[in-house]
């Protein structure tokens, strides 16, 4: 459908931004790359009555490092990020998740910002920044926060920014010696949403391993940490066994949603797949970036 | 309504547009370019894909007011005399379309991912082309199209050569 009328902002600066944002609240909604806010409009599943446009804001895009962190401005666009040499050495999980991200179209347009503002539980972003612990900083009129993902993603496309603030950049922590990663996924096209996926994240340490991290899209209204599987990993050799018995543990307590695409029961066996197969890819990953 | 300026095909183009009006709405209505075609209007099928600064984006994902001040090329602007391109006459040689829905957005999307990776092999050029949904052909033909284009890039052959 065409979309519906709504006023339309175009800040030229953050402070402009974040000052619309304060005098419309929560009737305004934050138009980025707009891969998913447009849809929304079209099918008239959100009717914000302002569209602040902040494309104009050319401070949020870029990559940077600094003391350990990978900072990624909100409006950086996903072809970006892919293409960055910076986000492949250092933010190796993140590289390998952005190129599954819908298709070509959407990441010349989608931002990492938007995605993780988002926060639909089945994309790949969302769990990257759950798995690596990344940070989110956001700006209000009271001023800068900065909060941690496990408090980002609260529930269904919804997240811990307050309707005045606005989100400026992500941090990444930079990928520690000796790690391996893997990002799987299920969908039943290439660039769908998946049905479910796995970022993973091995760190070895003379053999053993010193780090290990799960985060699945796709099997809650968040994307969701296997916390009980990481702490039984940490110390142990990988081992066909050792991953096999990793899975189990990731998904012994897991109660998936079920819809059209798949069956509760269905989902909570690609995920324990998905924890061999990711834990397997993340080993081999290891061996090859040393 | 705001007045925008953008460059289509080469020439500079300007309307007077309501901020919800989509690219592809303002190519079609506003520029009578309507090679740019419209299907699910909500960012699935990939029939409104056209270039924008050298991106395949989709045209009904982007509102006409954010493409002032940008270049965009649309399925009417890759043969301004004529005569088809390299790729244009692969997919024609190769059977690439049936009913033509999905075309330009097809073309679109290759001629910018070829541009981007000359040497892309079969595997890639699927996953460039997942975005787009045909109906008609099961897909295979137009890969060929694409593959051929790729092949006669690479060996400098940039007439079109009709095996039909």
């Amino acid at each position: 459908m065409k979309l519906p009328r709504f006023d339309y902002e175009a800040p030229a600066t953050v402070a402009e931004a974040v000052e619309l944002l304060a005098a419309h609240e929560d009737q305004a909604s934050v138009l980025a790359g707009g891969q998913s806010l447009i849809p929304l409009l079209a099918l008239r599943l959100a009717r914000p009555a302002v569209l602040i446009d902040i494309n104009g804001l050319g401070e949020l895009s870029g990559v940077s490092v600094t003391d350990g962190f990978v900072t990624i401005g909100a409006l950086t666009r996903e072809f970006a990020a892919e293409e960055s040499a910076t986000v492949a050495d250092a933010v190796p999980l993140l590289a390998a998740a952005l190129p599954l991200i819908g298709h070509e179209a959407i990441r010349s347009r989608g931002t990492i910002g938007g995605s993780m503002a988002h926060a639909d539980p089945a994309a790949e972003l969302p769990a990257v920044a759950r798995a690596l612990d990344a940070e989110f900083v956001v700006r209000g009129q009271s001023g800068d926060r900065v909060i941690p993902a496990a408090e980002w993603f609260e529930g269904y496309l919804t997240t811990s920014r307050r309707s005045d603030e606005i989100l400026l950049e992500v941090r990444f922590p930079a990928v520690m010696p000796g790690t391996g990663v893997a990002f799987q996924e299920i969908a039943r096209r290439h660039g769908d949403f998946a049905i479910v996926g796995l970022a993973a994240s091995l760190t070895l340490d003379d053999g053993a391993i010193g780090d290990a991290r799960l985060a699945f899209a796709g099997l809650a209204d968040v994307p969701v940490r296997a916390a009980e599987a990481e702490a039984f990993l940490v110390g142990q050799r990988p081992s066909a066994g050792l991953f096999e018995e990793a899975a189990r543990r990731a998904t012994a307590g897991l109660d998936p949603p079920a819809d059209l695409h798949g069956s509760s029961e269905y989902r909570k066996k690609i995920a324990a797949t998905l924890v061999r197969r990711g834990l397997q890819a993340a080993a081999r990953n290891a061996g090859e970036r040393q | 309504m705001t007045d925008i300026a953008m460059t289509v095909n080469g020439a500079t183009r300007t309307g007077s547009v309501e901020a919800r009006k989509t690219l592809a709405d303002f190519l079609r209505d506003d520029l009578d370019l309507t090679g740019t075609h419209v299907g699910c209007e909500h960012g699935v099928c990939g029939a409104c894909t056209v270039i924008v600064d050298g991106r395949a984006v989709r045209s009904c994902l982007m509102l006409a007011v954010q493409a002032a001040g940008s270049e965009v090329t649309t399925i009417e602007g890759l043969a301004p005399d004529g005569a088809l391109g390299t790729l244009q006459q692969a997919m024609w040689d190769s059977h690439s379309f049936q009913c033509g829905f999905c075309t330009p957005g097809f073309v679109m999307q290759a001629s910018a991912f070829l541009s981007a990776h000359p040497d892309a092999d079969e595997q890639q050029i699927r996953a460039a082309l997942s975005g787009n949904l045909c109906r008609c052909t099961g897909y295979q033909s137009i890969i060929d199209g694409v593959l051929l284009a790729a092949r006669r890039s690479r060996a400098g052959i940039s007439e079109g050569i009709s095996e039909g």
